[in-house]
């Protein structure tokens, strides 16, 4: 085998060790923010600060029953967690998270820290996201139960509703960077205007942006669009049901769905890896940087914001985010063939 | 593997998935066996270096149109298809629109042969043509417009007619003479 071929069999596998423990980290993070925003203390018992509670909380959860309700469909049921987490970590295949480096001299060719370069990048992420889906409406129906069932009609209909927004604002970045792949994407973005501004998409599509993190929310089931797990009217939504480790591929799938939005929404509006002060080598430092903050900014909404009604959240997708999504990708076009920005 | 592998591996899928959407009795699982023979398709349009179609396959049909049938067989929650027949019955000796099914089966198994029989060489697109696309793009909308624009105003009249058959009508007020 070749040293780049083991590089980058390598790079998979960090790539998905650091997803796995990024769901930890979020978990913590997530604990200790809500905490805080509600003036308390949060996890402090297990280890220092309470940072091995994640750990706690998979040892817990593996050693619970396996549960499975009697008029479930076996198959299905089994079958819908394992789709929710596989999708959640193919999506994150074509991100890439730093520029081309050769580890100090190391390999003899630059190596993309991105696990597969397709030049279809972004539509491949968009493809995934739109397959996650099957994973909540299928634990819904094959459940057997009424609040299962609702989530999962909820998921389906909430996903379809917001996902043409999605497409719509990623649908503005393209003709912008006038490529489909991240990489190229996020190479557009480098250097500054007038020295200090960075030339990041943000500032040129600061519609776009919005209407991406707004359609991002609701397609990661977060507050204040957690509809298809809505405690107070669902129990627990599509995954009431489900206990022990698929129960846990859900959990997984959630917090991974959320560090892949945010590392897109950063390779496409945040100028990915490039940042003042630290060489290009060290560009991923930038990248897990700027995730951080929309990781934060994600946490922040859900315990800050009430849950919308259903009717409201249709209404908004349909008649807000999608009329303002459409006519900000056809301003864009107009603007990039007028007068070329 | 080598693509020939792959090219029967993904044929055999599509194939295998497609038949056995017909012969489920559960119509969730014939929605998702449907999905999988769209995968299938979309692992043999990458064969043919045209990845660009083969992830408009997947966002498109398995994505979006597949996501709406579940919801719709969800919402029926029918666990079984009612059939109207009875089903020890030969399906050629049934009474009813099952024989119009069946002459049209043998009717496309015809025309398919005659096709692939008597079509000839198109001699291909051009290298990359596919791959890029901006060339789908470039060719779409100059040498086929008139074909994109038909097509959508056909779809547009169908969502119109969707619309037409599932409004309500509004509800008049009853007037006191009236039964």
């Amino acid at each position: 085998m070749s040293a780049f071929l083991i590089a980058q069999i390598v790079l998979t596998l960090f790539v998905f060790v650091m997803l796995l423990s990024s769901a930890a980290v979020m978990v913590y993070a997530e604990r200790k923010v809500a905490a805080i925003l509600q003036q308390r203390m949060g996890p402090y018992l297990v280890g220092p600060k309470g940072m091995l509670q994640p750990l706690a909380d998979v040892i817990k959860l593996m050693f619970k029953e396996e549960l499975r309700p009697r008029a479930a469909d076996a198959f299905l049921f089994a079958l819908a967690p394992m789709i929710s987490a596989t999708a959640a970590f193919a999506a994150f295949a074509v991100v890439p998270f730093g520029a081309e480096t050769t580890f100090f001299g190391l390999l003899n060719e630059p190596l993309r820290l991105q696990v597969a370069d397709v030049n279809v990048a972004i539509l491949v992420v968009f493809a995934i996201a739109s397959m996650s889906v099957y994973g909540v409406v299928l634990a819904g129906w094959s459940s057997n139960s009424k609040y299962s069932l609702l989530g999962g009609l909820r998921a389906s209909a909430q996903m379809i509703s917001y996902e043409l927004s999605y497409g719509l604002a990623l649908a503005s970045v393209l003709v912008m960077a006038n490529s489909l792949s991240l990489s190229d994407i996020v190479n557009h973005q480098a250097g500054t205007w007038f020295g200090v501004v960075p030339r990041w998409f943000l500032f040129i599509q600061p519609v776009g942006f919005l209407v991406y993190m707004t359609a991002g929310i609701a397609e990661t089931n977060r507050a204040p669009f957690d509809f298809p797990e809505a405690e107070q009217e669902l129990v627990a939504g599509y995954h009431t049901e489900y206990s022990s480790m698929s129960f846990a591929m859900f959990f997984l799938a959630e917090y991974i769905n959320m560090v892949t939005v945010s590392a897109v929404a950063t390779d496409l509006f945040l100028g990915g890896w490039h940042g003042p002060f630290l060489p290009a080598s060290l560009g991923w430092v930038w990248f897990l940087l700027k995730v951080g903050a929309i990781l934060f900014f994600y946490i922040w909404m859900r315990w800050t914001l009430p849950r919308y009604r259903y009717d409201q959240l249709m209404r908004f997708g349909w008649k807000v985010l999608l009329p303002i999504a459409a006519v900000n990708l056809l301003a864009t076009a107009a603007g990039v063939l007028y007068f070329g920005i | 593997m080598g693509s020939d592998t792959l090219f029967y591996l993904f044929g055999a899928i599509a194939i295998g998935a497609s038949l056995a959407v017909i012969g489920q009795r559960n119509p969730i699982y014939s929605v998702l066996l449907l999905i999988a023979s769209f995968g299938a398709l979309s692992g043999l349009y990458i064969l043919l270096d045209a990845p660009f179609v083969a992830v408009i396959q997947i966002i498109v049909y398995a994505g979006a149109i597949m996501v709406l049938f579940l919801f719709v067989v969800m919402l029926l929650n029918a666990p079984h298809e009612e059939t109207e027949y009875d089903e020890r019955v030969h399906p050629l000796l049934r009474s009813g629109p099952t024989r119009f099914g069946v002459a049209l089966a043998v009717a496309l198994m015809v025309e398919l042969w005659w096709a692939l029989t008597k079509g000839r060489e198109t001699g291909g697109f051009p290298e990359g043509s596919v791959s890029s696309v901006a060339a789908i793009g470039r060719s779409l909308f100059t040498d086929y417009s008139f074909q994109f624009e038909v097509t959508s105003v056909l779809i547009l009249v169908a969502m119109v007619g969707a619309v037409v058959l599932a409004r309500r009508e509004p509800r008049r007020p009853r007037s006191p003479g009236n039964p």
